[in-house]
């Protein structure tokens, strides 16, 4: 494993403002995630209305890859975060606590697995790529360049998007990248820590 | 009759997250899946979810769905006539 | 290259390997009927652990689970230096959140990182959280590593339970089923669902079986709806066919994912048809032990490996009149066969999909 890859472009979404490769480019201000998300739909101009349907982590994703994807590309997606599909687990577990009353949504339940938001980003960007979500306590910063140099070098994708999305209640965190053969610093754990 | 479908309309543009609908944009016998509302299958089983929670009443076969949720019409008059809520 | 070294499996048939398998060729399924249990739904079909599972106190019940799937393999094969261990689950200690709160137990970091120090890994564990396709992609995952020397060994642990919470989701997706499941029947009505933990190790160093080769590219097509075409299956078996260097018929049998819903085994058969695999001989397993969801890839690869290892086939339980629209060769009785070349492949929601490629060694 001694080929380098490099970080092309990355996109961070934290504090109600994303920002791509350094840069803002939306900020909404005090709000909570769902405004937030809604907002920055409106203005990032994203035209998708399964959007609307999404859970809060697969909006997350969804925006944070919003200005890295190529459709149709081979661009496999590794993701990662600490809490899983909690916050979602959380609002399914509200519909089924009354024990006399139960109703299952279905809308909320098919979301209650981490990898639906990478699913999500596939429908919209064509994708025919691998999908894989792992869970971590804290920013994998090693493992990344390892797993997406991996996935390059034996010919599984040609590019990975990497990510770390955390979400659960108000705390949100979104880090996403593109990594391929061309980029303007290596993916290393160092480089990694200096950007997270 | 006409207080139910709104108030069916209503429900759905809630449960089903339409952004940007509202209930005046939705006419009694548009379609609600395919070309019409464009509503999918995980909007189907939410929808029998509702006719449960909302009105007491039990599908037995979920593909008796397929004609009660054509259009808000065909939904109000299954449920004025199964309604046990 | 990367090799099987060892492997097991903690499963309503059995609490070991060798047990579970016995039941599974004397035909028994762990499958059975709950009436007023305590969980929400008054009556279900499932295959539960009925035993006493907490033999291990201060550990939840599926970390349980993991720690006795993993000891017989950890006691053969000791825990050395560039050791690690990748935990596949999909929900993990869920039921820990019954009352509502994120309590410290419901991170599937925590419950690996628990049984990760039962054992001494130094490494932190990895958990791989991608749906009913997790516990095989972990094998997937484990083959690269080791292939390219970035860890020596790797301990796959996949491990699910059968919660109210996952009981009501199906039960609010219409998707269980009404009686023990029928995968490829023509009368399947769904899933049944079950509970298990299943190990392998994965290593560097020669075992039992080659992996030979692997895919897993997503449908891009619907969240909860597997492709009409099969097109994210169909790729999947392509890319481990080609890493294998295999045309396909070559394959001695296929363990295939039917969960016994109508779309899945359909859209199975479309996608091993295109491949033109419809001769290669098909079980799926889901008729012994329900649907294990993150367990359920590995489980199944574990028992495919022990019927590569005897050149025995085990039938697809469940299975009357074949009611998919392509011709397939689902195995109904037990069949003496030298097995070479098998595959496991697994779908899941996301429209994630998975086929891996083992070569059986003399």
């Amino acid at each position: 494993m001694n080929k380098t890859f490099y970080i092309q472009d990355y996109c961070e979404i934290r504090d109600g403002e994303i920002r791509l490769n350094g840069e803002n480019i939306f900020s909404a201000g005090e709000d909570t995630f769902s405004g937030f998300a809604k907002k920055a739909y409106q203005d990032l101009d994203l035209a998708y209305p399964k959007f609307f349907k999404m859970d809060k982590l697969s909006k997350l994703a969804f925006l944070a890859a919003s200005r890295l994807l190529t459709p149709e590309s081979n661009t496999a997606l590794v993701f990662a975060n600490r809490s899983s599909s909690l916050d979602t687990d959380l609002a399914y577990q509200q519909t089924i606590r009354d024990k006399a009353a139960w109703y299952p949504s279905p809308a909320v339940f098919v979301y209650t697995l981490p990898n639906i938001c990478l699913g999500e980003i596939s429908i919209k960007y064509k994708l025919y790529s691998e999908n894989s979500f792992f869970v971590f306590e804290n920013f994998p910063a090693a493992f990344f360049p390892a797993y997406a140099g991996l996935l390059i070098s034996t010919g599984k994708a040609e590019e990975v998007l990497c990510g770390w999305v955390e979400m659960l209640g108000e705390e949100y965190r979104a880090f996403v990248y593109k990594v391929g053969n061309k980029g303007f610093a290596e993916h290393n754990e160092q480089n990694l820590n200096r950007m997270i | 009759m006409d207080q139910l479908k709104l108030e069916i309309k209503e429900k759905i543009i809630a449960a089903l997250n339409l952004e940007d609908v509202t209930a005046a944009d939705i006419k009694d016998d548009d379609a609600l899946f395919g070309d019409g509302l464009g509503l999918d299958s995980i909007d189907a089983l939410e929808l029998i979810v509702m006719l449960d929670k909302d009105y007491g009443i039990k599908l037995s076969d979920p593909k008796e769905g397929r004609n009660i949720f054509r259009s808000v019409e065909t939904m109000a008059a299954y449920i004025a006539e199964h309604r046990t809520k | 290259m990367s090799f099987i070294v060892d492997y097991n499996c903690f499963t309503p048939l059995g609490t070991d390997l060798s047990t579970t398998v016995g039941r599974l060729e004397a035909g028994i399924s762990g499958i059975r009927l709950f009436e007023d249990s305590g969980q929400l739904l008054p009556s279900y079909y499932a295959a539960q652990i009925r035993g006493e599972v907490c033999t291990h106190s201060g550990y939840s019940r599926l970390e349980n689970m993991l720690i006795r799937v993993l000891e017989p393999v950890i006691a053969r094969n000791p825990v050395q230096e560039r050791s690690l261990l990748l935990v596949s689950t999909t929900k993990g200690n869920i039921r820990s959140i019954a009352a509502g709160e994120p309590v410290n137990d419901a991170f599937l970091p925590v419950m690996a990182e628990n049984v990760a120090r039962h054992f001494g890994f130094r490494e932190t564990p990895w958990v791989l959280s991608n749906a009913c396709v997790s516990g095989i992609l972990a094998v997937a995952v484990a083959k690269r590593l080791t292939d390219a020397g970035i860890f020596d060994h790797v301990y796959v642990a996949a491990g699910d339970e059968v919660t109210d919470f996952v009981l009501s989701g199906f039960a609010g997706f219409q998707a269980l089923s009404s009686g023990p499941c029928k995968p490829y029947d023509k009368n399947r009505d769904g899933v049944t669902l079950g509970e298990a933990a299943a190990a392998a190790l994965v290593s560097k160093a020669p075992g039992l079986f080659r992996v030979a080769g692997d895919g897993a590219i997503n449908d891009a097509n619907h969240i909860s709806g597997p492709s009409r075409t099969g097109e994210g299956l169909y790729r999947s078996i392509r890319q481990a066919l080609t890493e294998a260097g295999l045309n396909g018929p070559e394959l001695d049998f296929i363990s295939a994912h039917g969960t016994a819903t109508e779309y899945n085994d359909e859209m199975e058969a479309i996608a091993l048809d295109r491949l033109g695999l419809n001769q290669v001989p098909v079980n799926s397993l889901k008729g012994y032990f329900g649907h294990t969801l993150g367990a359920s890839g590995l489980l199944e690869a574990v028992i495919s490996f022990e019927s590569a290892r005897k050149g025995l086939l085990y039938p697809s339980l469940g299975l009357e009149t074949l009611g998919v629209s392509k011709e397939i060769r689902v195995i109904r009785e037990p069949e003496n066969r030298p097995v070479r070349y098998f595959m496991k492949t697994a779908s899941g929601f996301g429209g994630c999909n998975t086929a891996v490629i083992f070569e059986k060694l003399n």
